[in-house]
């Protein structure tokens, strides 16, 4: 298999991968990192630096459209991402340590916790019986825009949901993922922050908790340009046609499906961890 | 650019949507750049062999910026390419240090800090030398 073939397949499966990402709500790492090592047996390293770059375009890509809707909460976002951009290099140090089979079998298991998380009843709305001194210092408490009237909402759980979210910085550095699903966990499920704005303020936090991994990712020669440059327009190109698809499509079904097809993923990476395969 | 330093366009809530703009822009500024890369790099290498499944790491020159704007200067396609991942991995990082202009200008003090310790935990990741 030459470049040019490799390229291409590889661009296709991208693709695949942006599109599968953004109709789960997973986000593209999740499914280009089973991709590049099962199927094109690339070495999982080259596999975390790619991810971590199509993460960064996915969210990036995203949260521009979000940020217009007025659901992000920036000033959680941004407080916790003191968390999560230390725990991103905390993780980057971890993976030097860590041998590349134990990084296949923990990103098995975080995936399929992730499949689980988009199957699992969501807090659709927050509460506002919370009387957290720590939310009211730092002006946590907000309103987001439901059908067109400012719902309120205070949130809970601050010091809870903060060393969840370096747990999920961690993770992020260590796998080369954006985590999300750890990160909507802490908000919506430990800080109570209703689903919508978890969603779309986890997103908005994923590109900068990857670029804090990836700049050291980069000077140790995990991103490589032959495999970054399919996966980034593949990805790009891939999430934007599954955001088009996701107005027109009945997703409950859709999504139960692809949560199979990830668990199917995540447990083969955890068979070849194993085996000492990957 | 008057408009930039007006008082009322930071107060505004168009603050949020220049930064939702500037991340769409850096995201399409480097796709066209690797992509541009992309072309150059099969045009020269597309016949060769891809060899990933041992772990030696991306070619030196590109892992750091001077490798990689000499490399540019050269037409190097590998070198394109990552000049595109850089835009990429700036571009939230920009974001951040608008973010601070922003939280600025409506004088919440609280947030201009946390927003300065966050940049200053990326700034440290790429100067630390972790990475070298």
């Amino acid at each position: 298999m030459s470049i040019l073939v490799f390229t291409l397949i590889l661009l296709v499966g991208a693709f695949t991968a942006g599109m599968l990402g953004s109709l789960t709500g997973l986000g593209g790492g999740v499914v280009i990192i089973p991709l590049l090592t099962l199927v094109f047996h690339v070495d999982i390293r080259y596999a975390v630096g790619a991810s971590l770059v199509a993460s960064i375009a996915n969210s990036s890509g995203a949260a521009a459209a979000y940020i217009k809707e007025g659901i992000t909460n920036v000033r959680i976002g941004m407080f916790l991402e003191i968390a999560t951009t230390s725990g991103a290099i905390i993780g980057a140090i971890l993976a030097v340590y860590t041998p590349t089979h134990l990084v296949a079998i923990l990103f098995g298991f975080v995936l399929l916790f992730s499949a689980a998380m988009t199957m699992r009843k969501k807090n659709e709305h927050g509460n506002n019986d919370s009387n957290s001194k720590l939310a009211r210092i730092m002006r946590l408490n907000s309103s987001y825009p439901v059908d067109g009237q400012e719902v309120p909402y205070k949130v809970s759980g601050v010091a809870g949901g903060y060393a969840l979210m370096t747990v999920a910085g961690v993770v992020s550095g260590l796998l080369g993922i954006g985590s999300g699903a750890l990160k909507v966990l802490a908000m919506d499920g430990v800080m109570r922050i209703p689903f919508k704005v978890s969603t779309t303020t986890s997103n908005f936090m994923i590109g900068v908790t990857a670029a804090a991994s990836a700049v050291i990712y980069l000077q140790r020669g995990y991103i490589d340009p032959g495999i970054a440059m399919p996966v980034v327009l593949g990805v790009l190109a891939g999430a934007f046609g599954g955001s088009k698809l996701l107005m027109k499509l009945n997703t409950r079904k859709l999504r139960l499906l692809f949560c199979v097809v990830i668990s199917a993923l995540a447990l083969e990476m955890i068979y070849n961890g194993f085996t000492g395969k990957l | 650019m008057k408009r930039l330093f007006s008082k009322s366009f930071w107060q505004e809530r168009d603050v949020e949507m220049f930064i939702g703009q500037q991340l769409r822009w850096g995201v399409i500024t480097s796709s066209i750049i690797a992509f541009i890369g992309g072309i150059i790099y099969l045009i020269n290498h597309g016949t060769a062999m891809p060899s990933y499944t041992e772990f030696t790491g991306a070619p030196e020159y590109v892992r750091h910026l001077p490798g990689i704007f000499q490399g540019v200067l050269r037409l190097d396609g590998r070198a394109i390419i990552q000049l595109g991942v850089v835009v990429l991995l700036a571009t939230p990082i920009t974001r951040i240090a608008f973010s601070v202009l922003a939280f600025a200008m409506e004088k919440d003090r609280l947030y201009v800090v946390i927003t300065l310790i966050v940049l200053s935990v990326i700034t440290f990741s790429i100067f630390s030398g972790l990475g070298g």
